[in-house]
């Protein structure tokens, strides 16, 4: 296991019920874990956990079977590359630079910029597809764009996983398409890669594994087609659907309307 | 490109700083002010050596000083319009200085060693009630204890003014408004001394300052730690600026706008930015110093009323462009 919770409880202060409840889940090598789940139920918390961002109040979170506490953040970032949900800008900043700070983790403070540095950069928007923006500014490039970037400055700390929270949250279908078969693509080549979504459906194509957190606790955890499951998912959604098939094999998820039976 | 941009700086601090030996009330040519240079027993050796080159040197570093000190600042609560002495420093300094004044303390040294014992003492104070929210520096939080503490500072140091005497009151003006009148070899050595480990510690956190731009959390799954860079980036800039206040009083707007300036035209990188932010910052400081003592000949203007004339338009032409 790259990342690992063992009974991760997770109480923000002031907060009637913790965030996180016992929750355990872990994510090995070359593995695409999508997880998903209701707004305010945990996920994103999970993420946090997982990466020692936040206090436990019980459990334990593992990163390549070390407490996550005792790591160091630079060591961190050479292990685990994180796309948050949330990220400034770097305006002025070109998308050379900006990937470039992915070698932070490597580079420390003082040491100059080598041409290990250099080929990790380019091999990186060149994984990525971003090569051609390497001298546009960060400001003016599209969402997909700059999500492609993030993840390209992501992959220059050269990690064994991907953690990435909500990536296609404002991307369009294309963008968010190109996304998953890049994340897909980086897991088939051997990056662990855990991406909180909350598209049900793109997640049941493209995961080997889903996770299912609602209420602070894992509602159902493997492989899309068990997790799936409509009566599961219209008692933790709150909103009745229906699980149909699409030719790949997987389950997809429509939400019913008022009135309309989930025959399917 | 950065190497060019810096060489241009380089030139330009070069120009201002023989500007600087050249501007004054006597009037010297360029050659009398090499000879006095160069040269102990020249005619001018005493004007330049004495009164102008220390003069210049210390404008420069302090200037020099301030603008690294709002470059890092700017970084470090994340807020475009810090400055350095929008965190309480210039009050606490201030109420220091005219306390010293309005106590009438003796010797030369005392009213620059209570401005830097006022900052430090505003610096410990905002920092502690910036600890009190949480365990760590929350840069709003930090930015609005600077505006607090300065607000208090401010309001003991105009009730002093009110209940003083008129000649102390001129005094205590031209001080608050900065000038670089009383510079000396020792005052530069001082200066020296408290500015050099501040802008190394500065120097040696320049990558991890550019993380800080993106945010606590993504900065740290970068691997940078956050809160002690904080912590550190914090107090030094903030030692500095105290330094630079002992120095020369209280110079404002070259922090706020050097840094500005520099990021927009193409200086975003702190490795680039604050040896950057060093030479454009001394040499405007010089510039402006040079000018305060001839635009109103043979009276001198304070420094800090020219930073501000020049620096205001300036600073108003940026946002707007930024804004545009």
């Amino acid at each position: 296991m790259i990342l690992e919770a063992v009974g991760v409880t997770v109480r923000y202060p002031g907060a009637e019920r913790p965030a996180l409840e016992e929750v355990s889940c872990g994510l090995a090598e070359g593995e695409l874990l999508a997880v998903v789940g209701p707004n305010g139920g945990g996920k994103s918390t999970l993420v946090r956990a997982l990466l020692g961002t936040v206090p436990l109040a019980a459990g334990e979170a593992h990163v390549r079977g070390r407490d996550v506490r005792a790591w160091r953040r630079a060591d961190l970032a050479r292990e685990v590359g994180v796309l948050a949900q949330q990220e400034a800008s770097p305006g002025l900043l070109r998308v050379t630079d900006t990937v470039l700070m992915g070698r932070y983790a490597r580079l420390g403070p003082l040491a100059p910029v080598g041409e290990a540095d250099r080929a990790a950069v380019r091999a990186a928007l060149e994984r990525t597809d971003t090569w051609a923006l390497r001298d546009r500014r960060a400001d003016t490039l599209s969402g997909g764009e700059w999500q492609r970037v993030r993840i390209a400055r992501a992959l220059a700390q050269e990690p064994r996983a991907l953690v990435l929270d909500e990536p296609t949250a404002a991307l369009d279908v294309r963008h968010e398409m190109e996304l998953f078969e890049l994340v897909r693509r980086l897991a088939d080549d051997g990056l662990a890669a855990l991406v909180v979504t909350h598209d049900l459906n793109l997640a049941a194509r493209y995961a080997d594994r889903l996770l299912l957190v609602a209420g602070g606790r894992v509602a159902a955890a493997g492989p899309p087609a068990q997790v799936l499951e409509r009566e599961l998912l219209g008692r933790v959604f709150g909103w009745p659907v229906a699980v149909t098939t699409w030719c790949d094999g997987a389950p997809q998820v429509v939400p019913l309307r008022p009135g309309e039976a989930g025959a399917a | 490109m950065t190497v060019r941009r810096l060489a241009l700086l380089a030139a330009l601090a070069v120009a201002a700083l023989v500007a600087g030996l050249l501007a004054g009330p006597v009037p010297l040519s360029f050659r009398e002010v090499w000879s006095g240079l160069v040269d102990p027993g020249a005619a001018s050796a005493a004007v330049v050596r004495v009164v102008r080159a220390p003069r210049v040197a210390l404008a420069f570093v302090a200037g020099g000083s301030l603008a690294v000190a709002g470059a890092v600042l700017q970084a470090v609560v994340r807020n475009p319009l810090a400055d350095p002495f929008l965190l309480g420093l210039s009050g606490g300094a201030g109420l220091g200085a005219v306390l010293a004044i309005s106590l009438h303390l003796p010797g030369p040294l005392a009213v620059p060693l209570a401005a830097f014992l006022g900052a430090l003492a505003a610096i410990a104070l905002v920092y502690r009630i910036a600890l009190v929210a949480g365990h760590r520096l929350d840069p709003n939080v930090l930015l609005l204890a600077g505006v607090v503490v300065g607000a208090f500072a401010g309001a003991l140091m105009s009730a002093l003014i009110a209940v003083s005497a008129a000649a102390d009151l001129k005094g205590a003006m031209g001080w608050l408004l900065g000038g670089f009148g009383s510079a000396s070899w020792g005052a530069l050595g001082v200066l020296l001394v408290l500015a050099c480990p501040a802008l190394a510690v500065l120097w040696s956190q320049a990558r991890p300052l550019d993380l800080l731009a993106l945010g606590d959390e993504p900065a740290q799954h970068l691997g940078a730690d956050v809160a002690r860079l904080r912590v550190v980036a914090y107090l030094a800039a903030s030692l500095l600026t105290a330094a630079c206040v002992a120095a020369s009083g209280i110079v404002g707007f070259v922090g706020l706008v050097v840094p500005h300036a520099l990021r927009r035209l193409g200086l975003p990188l702190h490795r680039a930015l604050l040896p950057a932010a060093f030479l454009a910052g001394g040499a405007f400081l010089v510039a402006c110093d040079a000018l305060a003592r001839v635009v109103v000949a043979p009276l001198e203007l304070p420094v800090g009323v020219l930073t501000a004339l020049v620096g205001v338009p300036l600073f108003a032409l940026l946002l707007r462009r930024s804004l545009a």
